[in-house]
Protein backbone atom coordinates (compact mmCIF):
# COMPACT_ATOMS: atom_id res chain seq x y z
CA UNK A 1 0.00 0.00 0.00
CA UNK A 2 1.76 3.00 -1.21
CA UNK A 3 1.58 5.73 2.03
CA UNK A 4 3.55 8.18 0.46
CA UNK A 5 4.67 9.37 -3.04
CA UNK A 6 6.99 12.13 -3.85
CA UNK A 7 7.09 13.30 -7.23
CA UNK A 8 10.00 15.60 -9.22
CA UNK A 9 13.82 15.56 -10.02
CA UNK A 10 16.07 13.35 -7.46
CA UNK A 11 19.10 14.62 -8.84
CA UNK A 12 18.18 17.96 -7.74
CA UNK A 13 18.03 16.78 -4.36
CA UNK A 14 20.90 14.81 -5.00
CA UNK A 15 23.11 18.12 -5.87
CA UNK A 16 21.90 19.87 -2.45
CA UNK A 17 22.91 17.47 -0.61
CA UNK A 18 26.29 17.17 -2.36
CA UNK A 19 26.65 20.83 -2.43
CA UNK A 20 26.67 20.99 1.78
CA UNK A 21 30.29 19.67 2.28
CA UNK A 22 32.02 21.73 -0.57
CA UNK A 23 30.06 24.34 0.75
CA UNK A 24 31.78 24.35 4.06
CA UNK A 25 34.97 23.41 2.71
CA UNK A 26 35.23 26.46 0.68
CA UNK A 27 34.39 28.48 3.72
CA UNK A 28 37.08 26.86 5.51
CA UNK A 29 39.49 27.45 3.08
CA UNK A 30 38.79 31.38 2.72
CA UNK A 31 38.40 31.84 6.71
CA UNK A 32 41.98 30.07 7.27
CA UNK A 33 43.61 32.70 4.68
CA UNK A 34 42.02 35.44 6.12
CA UNK A 35 43.15 34.08 9.40
CA UNK A 36 46.49 33.09 8.71
CA UNK A 37 46.55 36.95 6.95
CA UNK A 38 45.48 38.73 10.14
CA UNK A 39 47.95 37.12 12.31
CA UNK A 40 51.27 37.54 9.62
CA UNK A 41 50.29 39.89 6.74
CA UNK A 42 53.71 39.30 5.53
CA UNK A 43 52.60 35.41 4.67
CA UNK A 44 49.92 36.63 2.73
CA UNK A 45 51.84 36.22 -1.00
CA UNK A 46 53.18 32.66 -0.04
CA UNK A 47 49.92 30.98 1.07
CA UNK A 48 47.81 32.77 -1.92
CA UNK A 49 48.16 30.29 -4.40
CA UNK A 50 47.33 27.64 -1.95
CA UNK A 51 43.71 29.48 -1.93
CA UNK A 52 43.10 28.70 -5.22
CA UNK A 53 45.03 25.12 -5.83
CA UNK A 54 42.32 24.10 -2.47
CA UNK A 55 39.74 25.87 -3.63
CA UNK A 56 39.45 24.19 -7.05
CA UNK A 57 39.92 20.88 -5.40
CA UNK A 58 37.28 21.11 -3.08
CA UNK A 59 34.99 22.83 -5.97
CA UNK A 60 35.45 20.06 -7.79
CA UNK A 61 33.15 17.86 -5.50
CA UNK A 62 30.58 20.05 -5.63
CA UNK A 63 30.57 20.18 -9.88
CA UNK A 64 30.47 16.59 -9.96
CA UNK A 65 27.21 16.33 -8.15
CA UNK A 66 25.86 18.83 -11.06
CA UNK A 67 27.31 16.89 -13.52
CA UNK A 68 26.47 13.91 -12.91
CA UNK A 69 22.79 14.71 -12.39
CA UNK A 70 22.76 15.01 -15.99
CA UNK A 71 24.66 11.71 -16.23
CA UNK A 72 22.47 9.75 -13.88
CA UNK B 1 18.08 26.90 -28.48
CA UNK B 2 20.65 28.95 -27.95
CA UNK B 3 21.45 31.82 -25.77
CA UNK B 4 21.69 34.14 -28.53
CA UNK B 5 18.39 34.04 -29.29
CA UNK B 6 18.23 37.47 -27.70
CA UNK B 7 19.05 39.13 -30.64
CA UNK B 8 16.35 36.60 -32.76
CA UNK B 9 13.59 38.65 -31.76
CA UNK B 10 12.24 35.56 -29.59
CA UNK B 11 9.71 37.18 -27.47
CA UNK B 12 7.03 36.45 -28.71
CA UNK B 13 7.41 33.40 -29.71
CA UNK B 14 7.78 29.83 -27.40
CA UNK B 15 10.71 29.94 -25.15
CA UNK B 16 12.26 26.68 -24.33
CA UNK B 17 12.58 26.40 -21.10
CA UNK B 18 14.36 25.19 -18.70
CA UNK B 19 17.44 24.34 -20.95
CA UNK B 20 18.55 20.85 -21.45
CA UNK B 21 21.75 18.92 -22.10
CA UNK B 22 20.53 19.46 -25.72
CA UNK B 23 21.79 22.80 -26.31
CA UNK B 24 25.37 21.63 -26.14
CA UNK B 25 24.66 19.83 -29.41
CA UNK B 26 24.33 22.43 -32.21
CA UNK B 27 23.54 20.75 -35.74
CA UNK B 28 26.70 20.03 -37.47
CA UNK B 29 27.93 22.68 -40.44
CA UNK B 30 27.35 21.37 -44.01
CA UNK B 31 25.73 18.73 -43.07
CA UNK B 32 29.12 17.09 -42.31
CA UNK B 33 27.21 14.68 -39.65
CA UNK B 34 29.97 13.70 -36.97
CA UNK B 35 33.21 15.46 -37.45
CA UNK B 36 32.56 19.28 -38.40
CA UNK B 37 30.65 21.17 -35.90
CA UNK B 38 30.36 24.84 -34.46
CA UNK B 39 32.64 23.44 -31.90
CA UNK B 40 35.63 22.55 -34.19
CA UNK B 41 36.11 25.55 -35.60
CA UNK B 42 35.83 27.46 -32.55
CA UNK B 43 39.14 24.87 -31.29
CA UNK B 44 40.85 25.91 -34.21
CA UNK B 45 40.37 29.26 -34.21
CA UNK B 46 41.51 29.68 -30.47
CA UNK B 47 44.88 27.82 -32.01
CA UNK B 48 45.33 29.82 -34.74
CA UNK B 49 44.74 32.83 -32.63
CA UNK B 50 47.30 31.54 -30.19
CA UNK B 51 50.25 30.44 -32.66
CA UNK B 52 49.68 34.55 -34.54
CA UNK B 53 49.75 35.77 -31.13
CA UNK B 54 53.28 34.91 -30.28
CA UNK B 55 54.70 34.96 -33.24
CA UNK B 56 54.01 38.22 -34.38
CA UNK B 57 54.45 39.29 -30.69
CA UNK B 58 58.02 37.65 -31.21
CA UNK B 59 58.66 38.58 -34.82
CA UNK B 60 61.61 41.20 -33.32
CA UNK B 61 62.10 41.13 -29.92
CA UNK B 62 63.71 44.43 -28.72
CA UNK B 63 65.29 45.10 -25.50
CA UNK B 64 62.69 47.52 -24.60
CA UNK B 65 59.96 45.77 -25.39
CA UNK B 66 56.47 46.85 -27.57
CA UNK B 67 53.33 46.61 -26.31
CA UNK B 68 52.70 43.09 -28.30
CA UNK B 69 56.17 42.14 -27.22
CA UNK B 70 55.55 43.09 -23.17
CA UNK B 71 52.13 41.42 -23.50
CA UNK B 72 53.41 38.43 -24.55
CA UNK B 73 56.75 38.24 -22.37
CA UNK B 74 53.80 39.02 -19.13
CA UNK B 75 52.34 36.04 -19.97
CA UNK B 76 55.01 34.00 -19.73
CA UNK B 77 56.66 35.04 -16.84
CA UNK B 78 53.32 34.51 -14.89
CA UNK B 79 53.67 30.66 -16.35
CA UNK B 80 57.17 30.59 -15.60
CA UNK B 81 57.64 32.76 -12.29
CA UNK B 82 54.44 32.46 -10.64
CA UNK B 83 53.61 29.07 -11.73
CA UNK B 84 56.60 26.75 -12.55
CA UNK B 85 59.59 27.92 -10.74
CA UNK B 86 57.57 28.58 -7.77
CA UNK B 87 56.21 24.55 -7.58
CA UNK B 88 59.07 22.66 -9.36
CA UNK B 89 62.23 24.91 -8.62
CA UNK B 90 64.67 25.38 -10.81
CA UNK B 91 63.87 22.90 -13.39
CA UNK B 92 60.64 24.43 -14.03
CA UNK B 93 62.35 26.47 -16.20
CA UNK B 94 62.24 23.73 -19.03
CA UNK B 95 58.36 23.66 -18.66
CA UNK B 96 57.22 27.20 -18.69
CA UNK B 97 56.77 27.19 -22.57
CA UNK B 98 54.08 23.98 -22.12
CA UNK B 99 52.70 25.75 -19.11
CA UNK B 100 52.11 29.19 -21.21
CA UNK B 101 50.37 27.55 -24.13
CA UNK B 102 47.90 24.99 -21.74
CA UNK B 103 47.16 28.27 -19.75
CA UNK B 104 46.38 30.33 -23.02
CA UNK B 105 44.42 27.25 -24.53
CA UNK B 106 42.09 26.88 -21.85
CA UNK B 107 41.97 30.88 -21.06
CA UNK B 108 41.05 31.25 -24.75
CA UNK B 109 38.57 27.76 -25.07
CA UNK B 110 37.23 28.97 -21.67
CA UNK B 111 36.43 32.79 -22.17
CA UNK B 112 34.40 31.75 -25.66
CA UNK B 113 31.95 31.25 -22.79
CA UNK B 114 31.19 34.91 -22.14
CA UNK B 115 32.19 36.39 -25.72
CA UNK B 116 28.86 37.35 -26.90
CA UNK B 117 27.89 35.69 -30.13
CA UNK B 118 29.67 32.22 -29.18
CA UNK B 119 28.57 31.82 -25.46
CA UNK B 120 28.96 28.59 -25.29
CA UNK B 121 32.80 27.26 -24.51
CA UNK B 122 34.88 24.27 -26.05
CA UNK B 123 35.73 22.94 -22.94
CA UNK B 124 32.04 21.99 -22.41
CA UNK B 125 32.25 18.54 -24.58
CA UNK B 126 34.43 16.50 -22.22
CA UNK B 127 36.69 15.26 -24.79
CA UNK B 128 38.82 18.50 -24.74
CA UNK B 129 39.55 18.68 -21.22
CA UNK B 130 39.64 14.95 -21.16
CA UNK B 131 42.62 15.22 -23.95
CA UNK B 132 44.41 18.25 -22.05
CA UNK B 133 44.08 16.19 -18.79
CA UNK B 134 45.69 12.75 -20.13
CA UNK B 135 48.83 15.20 -21.58
CA UNK B 136 49.22 16.13 -17.99
CA UNK B 137 48.84 12.52 -16.83
CA UNK B 138 51.25 10.67 -19.25
CA UNK B 139 53.46 13.75 -18.81
CA UNK B 140 53.74 13.58 -15.09
CA UNK B 141 54.17 9.73 -15.06
CA UNK B 142 56.94 9.87 -18.05
CA UNK B 143 58.96 12.21 -16.20
CA UNK B 144 58.58 10.46 -13.00
CA UNK B 145 59.71 7.07 -14.89
CA UNK B 146 62.43 8.58 -16.40
CA UNK B 147 64.14 10.59 -13.92
CA UNK B 148 63.42 7.44 -11.05
CA UNK B 149 63.40 4.18 -12.81
CA UNK B 150 59.59 2.69 -12.89
CA UNK B 151 60.31 0.74 -10.03
CA UNK B 152 61.95 3.72 -7.81
CA UNK B 153 59.11 5.82 -8.88
CA UNK B 154 56.25 3.45 -8.10
CA UNK B 155 57.55 3.13 -4.44
CA UNK B 156 58.27 6.92 -4.25
CA UNK B 157 54.36 7.72 -5.17
CA UNK B 158 52.88 4.53 -3.58
CA UNK B 159 54.86 3.98 -0.34
CA UNK B 160 54.00 6.90 2.37
CA UNK B 161 56.08 7.51 5.18
CA UNK B 162 54.01 5.69 7.66
CA UNK B 163 54.19 2.77 9.63
CA UNK B 164 54.17 -0.72 8.45
CA UNK B 165 51.12 -1.85 9.41
CA UNK B 166 48.66 0.32 7.84
CA UNK B 167 50.42 0.49 4.39
CA UNK B 168 47.85 -2.39 3.40
CA UNK B 169 45.29 0.06 3.49
CA UNK B 170 47.43 3.06 2.70
CA UNK B 171 49.03 1.80 -0.39
CA UNK B 172 45.55 1.25 -2.33
CA UNK B 173 44.33 4.77 -1.47
CA UNK B 174 47.67 6.50 -2.59
CA UNK B 175 47.12 4.03 -6.19
CA UNK B 176 43.70 5.16 -6.54
CA UNK B 177 44.37 8.71 -5.36
CA UNK B 178 47.25 9.16 -7.90
CA UNK B 179 46.52 6.89 -10.98
CA UNK B 180 43.03 7.23 -11.71
CA UNK B 181 41.08 10.07 -9.41
CA UNK B 182 43.91 12.43 -10.58
CA UNK B 183 43.27 12.60 -14.22
CA UNK B 184 39.67 11.90 -14.21
CA UNK B 185 39.27 15.35 -11.51
CA UNK B 186 41.37 17.18 -13.86
CA UNK B 187 39.38 16.80 -16.99
CA UNK B 188 35.92 16.74 -14.98
CA UNK B 189 36.73 20.12 -13.12
CA UNK B 190 37.23 22.08 -15.94
CA UNK B 191 34.60 20.47 -17.67
CA UNK B 192 31.82 20.96 -15.04
CA UNK B 193 32.97 24.60 -14.26
CA UNK B 194 32.08 25.41 -18.30
CA UNK B 195 29.16 22.78 -18.27
CA UNK B 196 28.15 24.72 -15.09
CA UNK B 197 28.64 27.80 -16.00
CA UNK B 198 27.02 27.90 -19.52
CA UNK B 199 23.53 25.98 -18.09
CA UNK B 200 23.31 29.05 -15.33
CA UNK B 201 23.77 31.81 -17.83
CA UNK B 202 20.89 29.82 -19.93
CA UNK B 203 18.96 29.45 -16.83
CA UNK B 204 18.62 33.29 -16.55
CA UNK B 205 18.58 34.53 -19.97
CA UNK B 206 15.73 32.13 -21.20
CA UNK B 207 14.25 32.21 -17.93
CA UNK B 208 13.69 36.03 -18.38
CA UNK B 209 11.60 35.17 -21.56
CA UNK B 210 9.72 32.57 -20.31
CA UNK B 211 8.91 35.11 -17.43
CA UNK B 212 8.24 37.90 -20.35
CA UNK B 213 5.87 35.31 -21.78
CA UNK B 214 3.86 34.97 -18.60
CA UNK B 215 0.31 34.88 -19.01
CA UNK B 216 -0.59 37.66 -16.17
CA UNK B 217 0.73 41.00 -16.97
CA UNK B 218 2.37 41.73 -13.30
CA UNK B 219 5.04 38.58 -13.30
CA UNK B 220 6.31 39.80 -16.53
CA UNK B 221 8.77 43.09 -15.32
CA UNK B 222 10.56 40.09 -13.12
CA UNK B 223 12.52 39.37 -16.54
CA UNK B 224 13.98 42.59 -15.55
CA UNK B 225 15.35 40.57 -12.43
CA UNK B 226 16.56 37.55 -14.09
CA UNK B 227 18.27 39.35 -17.05
CA UNK B 228 19.91 41.11 -14.20
CA UNK B 229 21.33 37.91 -12.77
CA UNK B 230 22.24 36.89 -15.77
CA UNK B 231 24.45 39.90 -16.59
CA UNK B 232 25.67 39.48 -12.43
CA UNK B 233 26.70 35.67 -13.44
CA UNK B 234 28.80 36.84 -16.02
CA UNK B 235 31.04 38.82 -14.30
CA UNK B 236 31.04 35.30 -11.70
CA UNK B 237 31.90 33.54 -14.70
CA UNK B 238 34.58 35.60 -16.10
CA UNK B 239 36.08 34.81 -12.24
CA UNK B 240 35.47 31.25 -12.99
CA UNK B 241 37.34 30.89 -16.54
CA UNK B 242 40.49 32.74 -15.15
CA UNK B 243 40.27 30.76 -11.89
CA UNK B 244 40.09 27.26 -14.01
CA UNK B 245 42.47 27.82 -16.43
CA UNK B 246 44.66 28.62 -13.44
CA UNK B 247 43.74 26.03 -11.73
CA UNK B 248 44.72 23.29 -14.44
CA UNK B 249 48.10 24.30 -14.88
CA UNK B 250 48.93 25.01 -11.15
CA UNK B 251 47.85 21.49 -10.67
CA UNK B 252 49.20 19.61 -13.66
CA UNK B 253 52.57 21.69 -12.16
CA UNK B 254 51.98 20.45 -8.84
CA UNK B 255 52.11 16.99 -10.13
CA UNK B 256 55.38 16.66 -12.66
CA UNK B 257 57.17 18.58 -8.97
CA UNK B 258 55.51 15.64 -6.68
CA UNK B 259 56.94 13.20 -9.73
CA UNK B 260 60.24 15.02 -9.73
CA UNK B 261 60.68 14.72 -5.59
CA UNK B 262 63.33 12.70 -3.97
CA UNK B 263 61.15 12.17 -1.35
CA UNK B 264 60.43 9.26 0.97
Amino acid sequence: MLLAEIEGSLSAVGYGLAAIGPGIGVGIIFAAYIQATARQPESARLTQQWVWIGFAVVEALALLGIAFGFVF
Amino acid sequence: MRVNALSAGMVASDVHFPPTVDEFFPPALFGLDGWLTKFTIYAWVAVALLIIFFLVAYRRPTLVPGRLQWMAESVYGFARNSIAVPMIGHDGVKFAPYFTTLLCFILLTNLYGIIPGIQISVNTHIAFPIILAVISYVMFNYIGIRKHGFVKYMRNSLVPPAPWYILPILIPIEFFSTFIVRPITLALRLFANMFAGHMILAVFALGGFALLNAQTWYIKPISVLSWGMAIALTFLEALVILLQAYVFVVLTSSYISGALAEEH
